[in-house]
């Protein structure tokens, strides 16, 4: 695209956009050219930050006419691509639309704007003994819109859900710049239910400019319990037996030996280095509910094996014994010159013959890998450690990695189970999904955006990009947005 | 020993559907017709799919279960219960053969839905047949999963108008140690709202809520610790209550064959039939009209307050059953049935014309 051709279409939108908010220059362009997927750059056209909803409409009007790709962008927190620029195309931020705009106690919701970042609403409800659940592991940065975009999960999904389980409402900007709504306040909605269709379709069927809340009470204690295993087998399996006592977790967290010794030599949380597998698991409630979990819990726990269970004495405590898994990633960063993650979720019973499967991959690779995992929910994070400098092993990286997601499908899992598919896995999702489906989710795209405009060539994979595998790269630990935990 | 029977029938249903997708036609698809009062009246020829029937998986550690759509609704909930599991909606059966196919196409809950998830919340993948014969799976079975658009959440409550659902997997909650009810006087429906609006505030194990004629009822579910805190806490009068009347409609308040009107509204939005008799669930989420209504004024009144209005039972054809949708709205709902049933073999015209 010609420079000429930049500078002219900047001039347009600049006669309803302020100056600075029409991004033209190279240099700042550059800012622009990835989201956390750093593996992967594109410079586009333009940047466009709108601050009100008119301002969008009038984009995607401009847009719409013009057939110009839009790639919508919050924070750019993204793990798997799903913002990266389009070189023919415009990316549309929302990161100056940031505020509250209600908060509603009686009726327990907040509207937002899609650039409030995810913690910031919690802060803002704190006062009123209210937070907004959902608490994906870059909730210090990512944006509710991103949110949306991506139905981002957390430690806590078990029990509270996903994003799409905490939306009560959606203002969308269509392709066409026209302005529609989802409104399910009433815990009801007529005709379809387009909710699950918007939340998790990674900026591919609308602009969402306003999006409301529900917020829950704050629990009245929480409090975590961390059992020591000899194998995770074994605490594989007591996750299960703490879900046959009928009890649900805030959260439950396992992590395998190499990820227990990266954690505990960065944040010296006090996790024996010699196990084989921790379980860290939190219960909220009253009191007296908390304290009758802990006490079965710990029951479960050392009737499944634990070596040793350990009860987080106060809030510091119980803030310790959480540091360790939040920094799992970046500490994995610190022993190993590179990582890649992966972003799996199978049947929890499969637990054992997935890492069984991974240490036999790992072995044949001769890639360590580190595994911290949701265990409640059954979303497994495997760390591939490598080095890129050394000739070819980014690419058998990569090949581990891909093998690792295949085998979660053949034990009846996923290939993404918070991150989302954006560019990284389009491979994948020829492997998860058939033709057939993979021709519907176009047809449904279709419905929303008959001119393939937002955000093309992700998540859904052409017939033509069957072929393609990708890989999240993180050289010498350095991840983008260094500062947030990655869970 | 449960009584669920494992009779397979996807290769019948094929090839029924590939033979009208070639030979044109439509269909009313059928489990046990429970449900069959809910939505604009058909005409077309049952498509009968009750007899698919039969367990897949169900481990009560992983929380989910994965069944045929023809498997009976009490069925499933005896072997849940067995197990000490439920589902987390306490869906309406409205008979006694109610298949799991009709709970999730009719998207029905019952009175824990005001303080818990919706069927659509609890869905996690499906197995289903659209209008072309093709089967396709779409969702999964596991609790977390964003892999693809969710189509699995969007067949729940679209009753049956963008194909046969084959198979569904569900995700599954433990019962409560113990549950109890307890009763206040509010002499208003607008105080009723109020109080429990304030509550929901507050971390009580909140999971049904009632008002009529003056008495609220609510229902505590959890730990014997959370429930006995909560009620030290609140006060009240403990009483037995029946729920599975409000979820059956069998209370007194719903008189047969008179119309019945559902109001759905935002929680805690003031009353819009003052003086009327009205039952009012789901923390003032939906409120129930037996008797003649005005449903168009009634309809005009919720739109601006963010709520809808279903002439559900018994209002005959003069009124449509659903609340209208604005026109971009309901085009953008007809390219989505499209996509999935081009030649609208499927319940046409269901909920509105075209859908």
């Amino acid at each position: 695209m010609s420079q000429s051709r930049r500078e002219e279409l900047a001039a347009e939108f600049r006669k309803f956009l302020p100056t600075e908010n029409v991004v033209d220059q190279p240099t700042s362009l550059a800012a622009y050219e990835c989201d956390g997927l750093s593996a992967y750059r594109e410079t586009p056209l333009l940047v466009l930050l709108p601050e009100t909803i008119e301002q969008v409409q009038q984009v995607m009007r401009i847009c719409h006419q013009q057939r110009l790709p839009v790639v919508s962008r919050g924070a750019g927190t993204s793990l798997s691509g799903g913002a990266l620029p389009h070189p023919e195309g415009v990316v549309l931020s929302l990161a100056k639309m940031k505020r509250i705009l209600k908060v509603d106690t009686l009726s327990r919701l907040a509207v937002v704007e899609p650039g409030v970042r995810n913690l910031a609403i919690s802060e803002a409800v704190k006062s009123l003994g209210l937070y907004y659940a959902p608490d994906p592991s870059s909730q210090i940065a990512c944006s509710i819109g991103g949110n949306v975009a991506e139905n981002a999960g957390g430690v806590h999904c078990l029990k509270y859900g996903l994003t799409l389980h905490n939306i009560l409402a959606l203002k969308l900007v269509g392709v066409d710049g026209e302005i529609f709504e989802v409104d399910q306040r009433s815990l009801h909605n007529d005709g379809y239910d387009l909710l699950p269709l918007l939340v998790g379709s990674e900026g591919m069927l609308a602009i969402v400019v306003e999006v409301t809340v529900k917020l829950l009470p704050i629990p009245r204690c929480a409090r975590v319990v961390m059992g020591v295993f000899d194998s995770v087998e074994m605490a594989g399996d007591s996750v299960a037996a703490i879900i046959a006592e009928g009890i649900i977790p805030a959260g439950i967290e396992m992590m395998d030996n190499p990820a227990i010794r990266a954690a505990e030599d960065f944040v010296h949380a006090g996790y024996p280095i010699d196990a084989e597998a921790i379980l860290i698991c939190e219960l909220d409630g009253t009191e007296e509910e908390v304290v009758a979990q802990i006490e079965l819990v710990e029951g479960v726990l050392k009737r499944g094996g634990a070596v040793e269970t350990r009860l987080a004495r106060d809030e510091a405590e119980r803030l310790l014994f959480w540091s360790g898994r939040k920094a799992a990633f970046p500490a994995v960063g610190r022993i190993s010159p590179d990582y890649y993650c992966i972003d799996g979720t199978i049947p929890r019973k499969a637990l054992s013959t997935v890492l069984t499967g991974i240490r036999e991959l790992s072995a044949e690779y001769g890639l360590p890998v580190a595994n911290v995992f949701h265990a409640g929910d059954g979303n497994l994070h495997p760390l591939i450690l490598y080095d890129s400098n050394n000739e070819g092993e980014l690419e058998r990286t990569e090949e581990l990695g891909s093998k690792i997601l295949q085998l979660c499908i053949q034990c009846g899992g996923t290939i993404t189970g918070e991150h989302g598919v954006g560019v990284e896995k389009l491979g994948e999702m020829c492997i998860q999904f058939g033709e057939a489906e993979r021709n519907q989710f176009h047809a449904i795209r279709e419905c929303f955006d008959p001119l393939r405009l937002l955000n093309p060539g992700k998540a859904i994979p052409t017939l033509a990009r069957c072929a393609e595998f990708n890989s999240m790269h993180v050289h010498h630990g350095k991840v983008p947005h260094p500062e947030i935990e990655r869970f | 020993m449960n009584a669920i029977v494992d009779v397979d029938i996807e290769a019948e249903l094929v090839t029924q559907v590939a033979a009208l997708a070639a030979a044109g036609g439509s269909v009313e698809i059928v489990g046990s017709g429970s449900k069959r009062f809910y939505g604009e009246p058909l005409d077309a020829l049952p498509m009968e799919v009750a007899a698919h029937s039969g367990i897949i998986d169900y481990d009560p550690a992983e929380l989910v279960i994965t069944l045929r759509a023809g498997c009976r609704l009490r069925d499933v909930e005896a072997l849940l219960a067995e197990h000490r599991q439920m589902f987390g909606f306490e869906a309406p059966h409205f008979g006694p053969e109610a298949t799991i196919g009709g709970m999730v196409a009719s998207g029905l809950a019952g009175p824990r839905r005001g303080f818990a998830g919706s069927i659509r919340d609890f869905v996690l993948g499906v197995k289903m047949l659209d209008g072309r014969g093709e089967v396709m799976q779409f969702g999964g079975r596991v609790i977390k999963n964003v892999a693809g658009f969710d189509l699995s959440r969007v067949l729940v409550g679209s009753l049956g108008t963008l194909g046969v659902i084959l198979e569904v997997s569900i995700r599954v909650v433990p019962m409560f140690a113990t549950e109890t009810t307890l009763a206040f006087e509010h002499s208003s429906a607008d105080a009723h709202i109020r109080w429990v609006n304030e509550l929901g505030s507050q971390p009580f194990p909140l999971s049904a809520s009632a008002w009529h004629d003056g008495t609220s009822q609510l229902r505590l579910s959890g730990s014997e610790q959370g429930v006995n805190h909560a009620i030290a806490e609140l006060g009240g009068e403990q009483l037995e209550f029946d729920w599975a009347l409000l979820r059956e409609q069998s209370h007194a308040l719903f008189a047969p064959e008179q119309p019945l009107t559902r109001v759905s509204l935002p929680p805690a939005s003031v009353d819009l039939v003052a003086g009327r008799p009205q039952l009012i669930e789901w923390g003032g989420a939906q409120r129930w009209l037996c008797g003649e209504v005005d449903v168009d004024s009634l309809r005009q009144k919720a739109a601006q307050l963010g709520g809808s209005v279903c002439a559900f039972r018994n209002h005959g054809t003069d009124v449509a059953v659903f609340h209208p949708l604005a026109p971009t709205m309901l085009k953008l709902q007809r390219s989505i049935k499209s996509s999935l049933d081009p030649a609208g073999i499927f319940n046409s015209g269901r909920i509105y014309p075209g859908l």
